[in-house]
């Protein structure tokens, strides 16, 4: 048997993998705007993200192939995130020491613009504490699913993934 | 118990009338447009009857229909399918214990001539691939009946809130309800005449002409006629072994689906999931925004089974995932209260000293289905056991044409694949069954070689490696 991708024993990928699998913007380029970045290394049969993308920044040879984002191209749109079936689009973009993390949220509550939220890792693990910046509602999704990008400091940017709404 | 707020699903929209329905006696509420089963599970009750022999205390398994588990008692008559059978003001319902008897005061109805209804081409189920069927089959120009045995059309997709992969032209990107919709009112507007909470019994066949036989709401005989027939009679939940698999509280992956996301009622408080495969991911993941806490879900394969994304949907809300891992029971008395899972060696024996205990009211299991072939069977077409595509299947054409000239079959009935295959396979038994019929013209081939090319396309990946083995066994020319 092959050697199996330890994103498959484990269902999450590591930052290494993600750098393997589906290479990472310049940090040049995470901050001159938001760039989007694939979290989706396997062969599946799905094409919304390229067959939505204004500036077909998104390539793929075939409908099972896998995404890859020219990240030159990318403008930084969230089209991708919004309609991807997979919920595995994110943006990423640098702010002098904060990063912004675009991500879906298809869970309530949905939070609120300015409102802190806890971060959670690609584990659901608790790895601190962010502010929601801002909010495209289900309503004005192109793909029905509200995202939401939220800032964070920057070391932050390639763990985090999900967030949790507390409210008392 | 029932669900209000949801991110998706917006229940008080589709709830019916409040009306009382009564449980041994008991008063309990209920809403018009929702099962038995559905009602009884929103006011805690899921003990739905008792073995004969052993007296154990069972419960619902797959909610659509397919299974006996939730068989009780309604108004006095036995042996009713509570799972697809709707409420109704006054019901009386009661557990099923021992054998169950016809009440003594009820009279047979009396036998007459039933209704009979013609047409060209006549659709056995509502799902994806039956809509599709029926659609297809009418523009080419056939006169299309459908019936299913659900109070509702969408078969499968009216719980599937997760957004469809494939190309956006096949719905990639749009929720499976909205998909059922949006077919629902396809079927309506080309006028379809469609028969709901009709079970087809019988599929039998006179020379050229094709009878199915049905019966409405479990009282009405009515026989359809047609030239031919589509067969999309879906898919059945598996059970695997292992103790107390019969407990209240073991459902069927889709069982809990069709409870939280097609009525709203939310199935328990915690849960173990069986199988990480793409059900199992996309129910933890459904779980999770239907706020039930989701313990872990194991699968006994090294690997998940799913696709990779769904899986990291769920991991990054902190839901673990246990590969080589199995359930070796269920405990509690009269209903699931703990599970108990262990770790796998590489020959699949359980590793001794690795048991961990979760504490859950509900076990899932989504360890994969099998065809309903039954109709198919019993009609002659020639079967097969092919592994790739879920058990038994029918030998068919790449029309989809069974080796009963006539009959044609779609979706998972032909063997498991996904509904995005499904709707493709219904397309194409549909214009078959038009151009079959005689009544469709031989343009409407070229509506069916691009079906083709689609289905080609979307199984070229490895995730259709495993399909395509199994067609290999089962396409004849």
């Amino acid at each position: 048997m092959s050697e199996l991708p330890k994103y498959l024993r484990e269902g999450y990928l590591s930052v290494e993998e993600l750098k393997k699998y589906v290479g990472l913007p310049s940090e040049e380029r995470l901050r001159q705007r938001p760039v989007a970045v694939p979290e989706c290394p396997q062969e599946i049969p799905c094409t919304p993200c390229k067959e939505i993308c204004p500036t077909n920044a998104v390539l793929m040879e075939h409908p099972n192939a896998v995404p890859i984002v020219d990240y030159e191209k990318c403008i930084g749109c969230s089209l991708c995130v919004q309609i991807c079936p997979g919920l595995a689009f994110f943006m990423v973009h640098y702010i002098g020491d904060k990063a912004r993390v675009t991500m879906p949220h298809e869970i309530l509550p949905v939070p609120k613009v300015g409102e802190k939220v806890v971060l959670l890792n690609r584990v659901g693990e608790e790895v601190g504490e962010g502010k929601v910046v801002t909010v495209i509602p289900r309503e004005k999704s192109k793909g029905d699913t509200p995202i939401i990008t939220v800032e964070m400091p920057i070391e932050l940017a390639w763990d985090v993934r999900a967030v949790k709404v507390v409210r008392e | 118990m029932r669900l209000t707020e949801h991110p998706i699903l917006n229940f008080e929209r589709v709830r019916g009338k409040e009306i009382t329905i009564y449980f041994e006696g008991k008063p309990i509420k209920a809403y018009e447009g929702e099962t038995i089963a559905m009602a009884l599970h929103a006011a805690g009750i899921r003990t739905f009857q008792h073995s004969t022999k052993k007296h154990r205390p069972r419960g619902l398994f797959c909610a659509i229909g397919k299974c006996s588990s939730c068989l009780m008692k309604v108004n006095g008559i036995p042996n009713v399918r509570t799972c697809i059978t709707l409420v109704e003001e006054g019901m009386q319902i009661e557990r099923q214990e021992e054998k169950p008897a016809l009440p003594k005061t009820t009279k047979p109805p009396k036998w007459k001539e039933p209704p009979r209804i013609e047409a060209d081409v006549i659709v056995i189920g509502g799902g994806p691939a039956g809509m599709m069927a029926a659609i297809h089959a009418r523009d080419a120009g056939a006169k299309v009946v459908l019936l299913d045995e659900n109070p509702m059309l969408g078969g499968q997709l009216v719980k599937q809130t997760h957004k469809f992969f494939g190309k956006r032209e096949q719905f990639a990107g749009v929720r499976g309800i909205k998909i059922a919709e949006i077919l629902s009112e396809e079927l309506k507007r080309r006028n379809i005449e469609i028969f709901l909470e009709t079970s087809a019994i019988m599929l039998l066949q006179n020379g050229e002409e094709k009878l199915v036989v049905g019966v409405k709401k479990n009282k009405e005989l009515i026989e359809f006629k047609g030239k031919t027939v589509v067969v999309a009679t879906g898919a059945m939940e598996r059970m695997i072994p292992f103790e107390n698999n019969d407990l209240p509280g073991v459902y069927g992956a889709g069982a809990i689906q069709t409870l939280m996301n097609t009525y709203g009622v939310k199935p328990g408080d915690r849960v173990l999931i069986v199988g990480a495969g793409n059900v199992g991911l996309i129910l933890a993941y459904q779980l999770y925004q239907a706020g039930v806490k989701v313990e872990a879900i194991v699968e006994a394969m090294p690997k998940i089974g799913g696709y990779f994304v769904h899986a990291a949907k769920v991991r990054r809300l902190g839901i673990p995932i246990l590969t080589r891992h199995t359930i070796l029971r269920a405990e509690g008395k009269e209903k699931v209260e703990r599970a108990v899972v262990a770790q796998l060696d590489e020959n699949w024996n359980v590793i001794p000293g690795t048991e961990k205990v979760f504490e859950v009211d509900v076990i899932a299991l989504a360890v994969g289905l099998r065809p309903s072939i039954e109709l198919l069977h019993q009609v002659g077409c020639q079967i097969k056991y092919v592994p790739e595509l879920g058990g038994h299947v029918v030998i068919r054409d790449s029309r989809m044409e069974t080796t009963v000239k006539g009959i044609f079959v779609a979706g998972d009935s032909a063997g498991i694949e996904e509904a995005t295959t499904a709707m493709l396979e219904g397309k194409i038994a549909g214009i078959g069954a038009a151009l079959a019929a005689g009544v469709a013209s031989p343009e409407w081939l070229k509506e069916i070689e691009k079906a083709q090319k689609e289905l080609e396309e979307f199984r070229s990946g490895p995730f259709g490696r495993k399909v395509l083995e199994g067609l290999k066994k089962v396409v004849v020319e």
